[in-house]
């Protein structure tokens, strides 16, 4: 089995079965019969299999792929990039009803709201003044790279529908996830990794459950879905080679099942019989690609230290390490979890936790891949699932925070976004995205408008309806005024 | 939109010099769309034109979102899927549709437009007509503009069979149905299947395991007609078939061991699926299937097995999340409830009326409340106070004894309140704005009315009603499920959708046949498997000639059968099955069979490690196995089973290289090759070819796939057992090695290398795409 033999059939496959496509008659079965490369063999099949309405991208594209740090739990923005000394002022007072009544409103039901003033300083940074607060040193130090947005606002109360709204656009579960949505689109350039790869890491407040809903594909093909790199174990669910078997054995009997399998279906003559053939040899494949992505050894301690980074022991630093590693290998979509930022209580204390472990990271990933020239090709997206609130919670030694929807910060870089900006404010306490405010949609909206997708247009049939990563309802918004 | 202000139709009439260029232009069209309908089997326009069948879809598709159902988001006032309005004059616009006269009719012009500002749809909306659409509108505009009721709602009535030139095909009247349109076309249906691929087929479909060697020995259907029929009968009072059954059951209903949202703990429901199964092994009328899981509590006197079965109503996702607000989860569990009920029993899309009137069928925001007061008495107060320990308590709940081994098991129930909770519609599915009044509980409209004495409708009437033998669709939703189960696509292809957006049947005849064959039969579900199973068109071989792939590339005419890669859990059976390892325990608490370690490490509230069944619960069925939402098992995952969130009716079916690794790499595989390889060898020894390769190839292969390898095929087998013995030999260590995978014990009597040898010949035929395969 060669490289060569397998991408002669990797080619006639995709030919093949896109022109038998639904000769099974089995919904997405024809499409799942595709490559994940669809964008290698041929750019546009995959959506042409959907009926999608265009060829993709609809218009050149600014950023190649996303890397997004998705910081669970909910990071306070009122300690990281919103700050407001009207809420210091009136700390230990009262929360004036106006902002409160009638909002949803998660851990503090029945409890006095009292307002809780910034919890640290912020400075200005940059020739662009942008301003961050002192927990984030490192991030400050790349300030003017940053679009720092503070007028998010989202859907949902509680950690996991949050979750799926800032991954599927609803809290309503079964919907794909935006990698698997951006990958459906673009596919992979990596014919021996998956296009979508998710890596979580903890530390800090009561780790966050994450369900693998997160990263699912829904009603897309399978093939879509996010893999999960682990760093104990198999990086892989069953990447490795069972004990007593060696590497060549284990090749010998990949292509000699793909002999039966070609023999057999001389007389089968099933499209999905030679998809399969292909798949496993992809899957040997990746039993050696995957652990060369995560053997470090290549990598001089020069960068390793700029991240932090000890070895692969599944910590934010070397998750943002990986996914250098994965940027630089074609990988489509990057979706990294650190689970620690639910900070109902002792907020400084997690806060400083929290941040040691992201702040240099982030700004190191931020850094590494300007160095490489890749950072105007990478999208890097950094935040929460929602903020906290401006009120005191009290679970804890030290003041806390609630989860907040109305309100909270992001951070944008590279792939198009114009550095060094702000976008959006909350009122004076933080509480009601305010001026230009961005809900989730918007950002999705705008995602993929770098990535060269139109967001309207960019649709799949389901249960009869056009479902869109945007949703059905009000239209989103691509946030121009932060492209270059 | 489509009424026209005077200075527009000065714009239109610029536009009449093209009307005659339009005419020619459509005249063509049709000629393209002819030489397309040539080319392949296109089920669309066959003079006259059919609502249903042929404009339908085409106002579903390009019109209704604007001139629909949802009156918030109605242009110009006019709506187009109902016949009175579109051909009524709106204040001062005209009526949209002049029927018979095309050329007058503003909505025909409009989509003829070439002014891109007047045109329809708004070339900004990005759904253009294609000339072939145009064409039939205009051509159903002359012949009248009829409308039809929605197919899957006309009454249902049981259409004679057709009358079919072949008379000696048909074993009943399915295939009747099928024969009259291949015959209709000029085609003939595909020859049998081969013994071994039919009895193959019949046994997964029927109960999801492989037939025994002996069994293929057995079937010879040439010689005994008969047999065929005897072994339908078997495999049908099987207990392995509601097995089969629930795998699908549970599916739709979104059964799992875990809570889904945040935590997900671990809930107590598995009563429920022994329920599920015995109700299928005991051909439980569907209807009273139906009334026991929506409302067994509400029966009289009502029986441990009903109430445990109106578990079904706490299947939806829960959360123990800290700052849940009760009424914010309550309205999710309500409208998680509807999203299923109607997709379950009437393969609608309602759930998309929790926020807003449906853009293409004609159910209101109002209706979706409605229903969701019918389940408004559901006792779902208390399941808050369970805390976040796991498994965690949700009740009320009870204590039944399992049926396998007498041990108490707790079981979530419904239990109605005294007072059922006031229902009002949700402004944009929000909890916080209720707005209006409260709501009864109420069918849509659109449906047969529900006729009751008592003053508030209860559970317990919606799932007499979804029964009553005037309600067309339930059994039309059931048995195109069934038809999908048996020949791999529904007769309607959209199995969850039969709204105006989903695909009108390609034989309704043979549909309302088969759901009125349904309801006379008492609901009796084994009754029309059985037909379907008999059938010649189920008999069919499923292999696709030249002639077929340029007729009917995607079988729609069901001229053969089809072929699919086997669902998760029979791939799993499979493999233990012809290994010898799978055990028969059935019922009782869920099966945890190896898993990855630390795969659960994002699980939270609390932390939890898995742990592997030390014991036969290793070995047991797929249906049976613990199905955690967030992170159901990677095998089941890897094969496209659901996280059961929400109702799944049609599994998608992948191929990717993290399925591939499962068959290469998974513990359980690998101990199924290495018993299947053990089992040649002890079988073959002292057989007539003194336990020769080439003996033990034969029997492993028959033992697996039902068939003999032909000589390339045992060429290609010799030079990998080759090779495996020539490591094996030099490294004993290694062939030890292998022994220590899974908890099997391996036998004394086998060499140690010989079995490692084999062992990989045995991995082999595991991975084989024909293992797999469902032919």
């Amino acid at each position: 089995m060669t490289t060569t033999l397998s991408q002669q059939n990797n080619a006639s496959f995709a030919r093949r079965t896109f022109l038998n496509r639904g000769s099974l008659g089995l919904g997405s079965a024809a499409l799942a019969t595709m490559l994940p490369n669809v964008s290698q063999v041929a750019p546009g099949k995959a959506a042409q299999a959907a009926d999608l309405p265009s060829e993709l991208p609809h218009f050149p594209p600014k950023a190649k792929r996303v890397i997004f740090l998705c910081m669970a739990g909910g990071p306070s923005h009122l300690e990281t990039f919103d700050f407001k000394p009207r809420l210091s002022q009136m700390d230990g007072q009262a929360m004036p009803e106006s902002f409160t009544t009638g909002q949803p409103i998660a851990q503090l039901q029945g409890q006095t709201l009292k307002c809780l003033g910034p919890q640290t300083e912020f400075k200005k940074h940059g020739q662009s003044g942008q301003e961050i607060s002192s927990f984030l040193p490192h991030t400050a130090s790349i300030a003017d790279e940053l679009c720092i947005i503070r007028s998010l606002h989202t859907d949902q109360i509680n950690h996991d529908p949050a979750h799926t709204v800032m991954n599927t656009g609803t809290s309503i579960s079964g919907r794909p996830s935006m990698g698997a949505w951006v990958t459906y689109g673009l596919g992979t350039l990596n014919q021996n990794l998956p296009g979508f790869v998710v890596l979580t890491s903890r530390g800090g407040r009561n780790p966050q459950p994450i369900s693998q809903r997160q990263w699912g594909s829904g009603f897309l093909p399978s093939r879509f879905q996010g893999v999960q790199f682990h760093s104990t174990g198999d990086p892989v669910h069953y990447v490795r080679t069972p004990g007593g078997v060696t590497a060549e054995q284990q090749k010998t009997l990949v292509d000699t099942v793909g002999q039966l399998n070609r023999l057999r279906n001389q007389s089968q003559q099933n499209p999905e019989t030679e998809t399969r053939i292909a798949q496993m040899e992809l899957a040997f494949r990746m039993q050696t690609s995957v652990p060369e992505l995560m053997d470090l050894s290549d990598e001089p301690q020069q960068a390793l230290d700029a991240y932090g980074v000890a070895g692969i022991d599944g910590s934010f630093a070397a998750n943002c390490l990986l996914a250098r590693r994965l940027a630089e290998r074609g990988v489509r979509f990057i979706h990294l979890y650190h689970r620690g930022w639910d900070h109902h209580g002792d907020l400084v204390t997690y806060m400083n936790t929290c941040c040691n472990l992201c702040d240099g990271p982030s700004a190191a990933l931020v850094k590494d891949l300007k160095m490489r020239g890749m950072l105007d090709e990478t999208l890097i997206i950094w935040g929460g699932e929602f903020g906290r609130t401006p009120m005191f919670q009290g679970k804890g030694k030290l003041p806390g925070r609630d989860h907040h929807m109305r309100g909270f910060s992001m951070w944008l870089a590279g792939g198009g976004v114009q550095g060094g900006t702000s976008y959006g404010t909350t009122d004076d306490l933080g509480y009601h995205a305010a001026e230009n405010p961005v809900h989730v949609r918007d950002l999705h909206a705008t995602m993929l408008h770098l990535l060269g997708i139109d967001h309207r247009q960019f649709t799949l049939n389901h249960l009869g309806l056009d479902a869109k990563l945007t949703g059905v309802e009000e239209e989103a918004q691509v946030l121009k005024a932060i492209i270059t | 939109m489509i009424a026209l202000p005077a200075h527009e139709f000065l714009l239109l009439q610029a536009c009449i010099p093209l009307m005659t260029l339009q005419k020619i232009m459509r005249r063509l069209a049709l000629a393209i769309f002819a030489l397309a309908t040539a080319h392949g089997v296109v089920l669309g326009s066959e003079p006259p034109v059919r609502f249903n069948r042929d404009v339908r879809p085409i106002l579903a598709a390009k019109c209704f979102r604007c001139h629909g159902p949802d009156a918030n988001h109605r242009e110009a006032e006019l709506r187009l899927d109902e016949e009175v309005a579109a051909k009524q004059q709106r204040s001062s616009h005209s009526a949209a549709i002049l029927a018979g006269n095309p050329v007058e009719s503003p909505l025909w012009l409009r989509i003829v437009a070439t002014d891109k500002s007047i045109r329809m749809p708004p070339p900004s909306a990005g759904k253009p007509l294609t000339s072939a659409e145009i064409a039939i509108l205009e051509q159903w505009i002359e012949e009248g503009a009829h409308y039809e009721g929605h197919w899957s709602l006309a009454i249902l009535t049981q259409p004679d069979a057709p009358r079919v030139e072949n008379a000696t095909w048909p074993t009943n009247d399915i295939d009747r149905f099928i024969l009259a349109k291949l015959e209709a076309r000029g085609l003939s249906p595909s020859p049998p299947a081969d013994p071994a691929t039919l009895m193959r087929r019949l046994s997964f479909d029927l109960i999801g395991l492989p037939p025994s060697s002996e069994q293929i020995e057995q079937f010879q259907p040439i010689d005994d007609p008969g047999s065929y029929e005897q072994i339908v009968d078997t495999l049908l009072a099987s207990k392995h078939f509601g097995q089969r059954m629930a795998m699908y059951w549970l599916d739709l209903v979104r059964y799992a061991n875990s809570v889904g949202y945040h935590g997900d703990q671990e809930h107590a429901i598995t009563p429920y699926r022994d329920w599920v199964i015995k109700a299928f092994n005991d051909n439980m009328r569907f209807d009273q299937f139906t009334i026991e899981q929506l409302a067994g509590d509400l029966l009289p006197d009502a029986s441990i097995n009903q109430k445990i079965a109106s578990g079904y109503n706490r299947l939806h996702q829960t959360s123990h999340e800290g700052g849940v607000q009760i009424a914010e989860y309550l309205h999710k569990y309500d409208a998680d409830r509807i999203r299923n009920f109607s997709s379950v029993w009437l393969a609608t899309t309602l759930g998309c009326c929790e926020c807003h009137d449906h853009k293409y069928d004609p159910f209101s925001q109002k209706d979706f409340y409605q229903l969701v007061a019918f389940f408004a008495d559901i006792d779902d107060y208390r399941s808050f106070r369970g805390g976040d320990s796991s498994p965690t308590k949700r009740d009320p709940e009870l204590e039944v004894p399992s049926p396998a081994d007498g041990k108490i098991r707790r079981t979530m129930v419904t239990e109605a309140l005294a007072q059922p909770r006031t229902i009002r519609i949700l402004e944009r599915g929000s909890f916080l704005e209720e707005i209006g009044e409260p709501l009864a509980p109420a069918v849509p409209q659109v449906f047969p009315p529900l006729h009751i004495d008592a003053q508030r409708p209860t559970r317990l009437d919606l799932a007499r009603w979804l029964t009553n033998k005037e309600h067309p669709q339930t059994a039309r939703v059931f048995v195109n499920r069934l038809w999908y189960l048996f020949f791999g696509t529904g007769l309607s292809r959209t199995l969850q959708d039969f709204g105006s957006q989903g695909a009108w049947p390609t034989h309704p005849e043979l549909l309302d046949h088969l759901a009125s064959e349904f309801i006379a039969s008492g609901w009796n579900v084994k009754h029309v498997i059985k037909q379907l199973v008999m059938s010649q068109a189920y008999r069919q071989a499923s292999l696709e000639t030249a002639e077929q792939q340029s007729h009917d590339p995607e079988n729609r005419l069901f001229g053969r059968q089809s072929r699919w890669r086997l669902p998760a859990e029979m791939i799993r059976d499979n493999a233990l099955s012809v290994s010898g390892l799978l055990r028969d325990e059935s019922d009782g608490s869920s099966a945890r069979p190896y898993q990855p370690a630390g795969y659960y490490r994002q699980l939270n509230f609390p932390q939890r490690t898995y742990q592997a069944d030390m014991d036969a619960g290793q070995y047991r069925r797929g249906v049976y196995i613990h199905w955690q939402r967030q992170f159901l098992h990677p095998m089941l995952r890897a094969f496209d089973a659901p996280s059961r969130e929400e109702c799944t009716a049609e599994r998608p079916i992948s191929n990717t290289p993290l399925s591939s690794l499962v068959l290469l790499n998974d513990p359980t595989f690998f101990e199924a090759a290495r018993m299947l390889a053990q089992t040649t060898l002890l079988e073959t020894n002292g057989s007539e070819n003194n336990g020769s390769d080439e003996s033990r190839f034969a029997w492993m292969w028959k033992h697996s796939v039902s068939r003999l390898p032909n000589p390339q095929e045992l060429k290609t087998l010799q030079n990998l057992l080759d090779q495996n013995r020539q490591v094996y030999q030099q490294n004993p260590a290694a062939a030890r090695a292998i022994i220590e995978v899974g908890l099997a014990p391996s036998s004394d009597s086998v060499d140690t290398v010989e079995l490692a040898s084999w062992t990989a010949i045995a991995r082999a035929v595991l991975n084989l795409d024909e293992f797999i395969t469902r032919n």
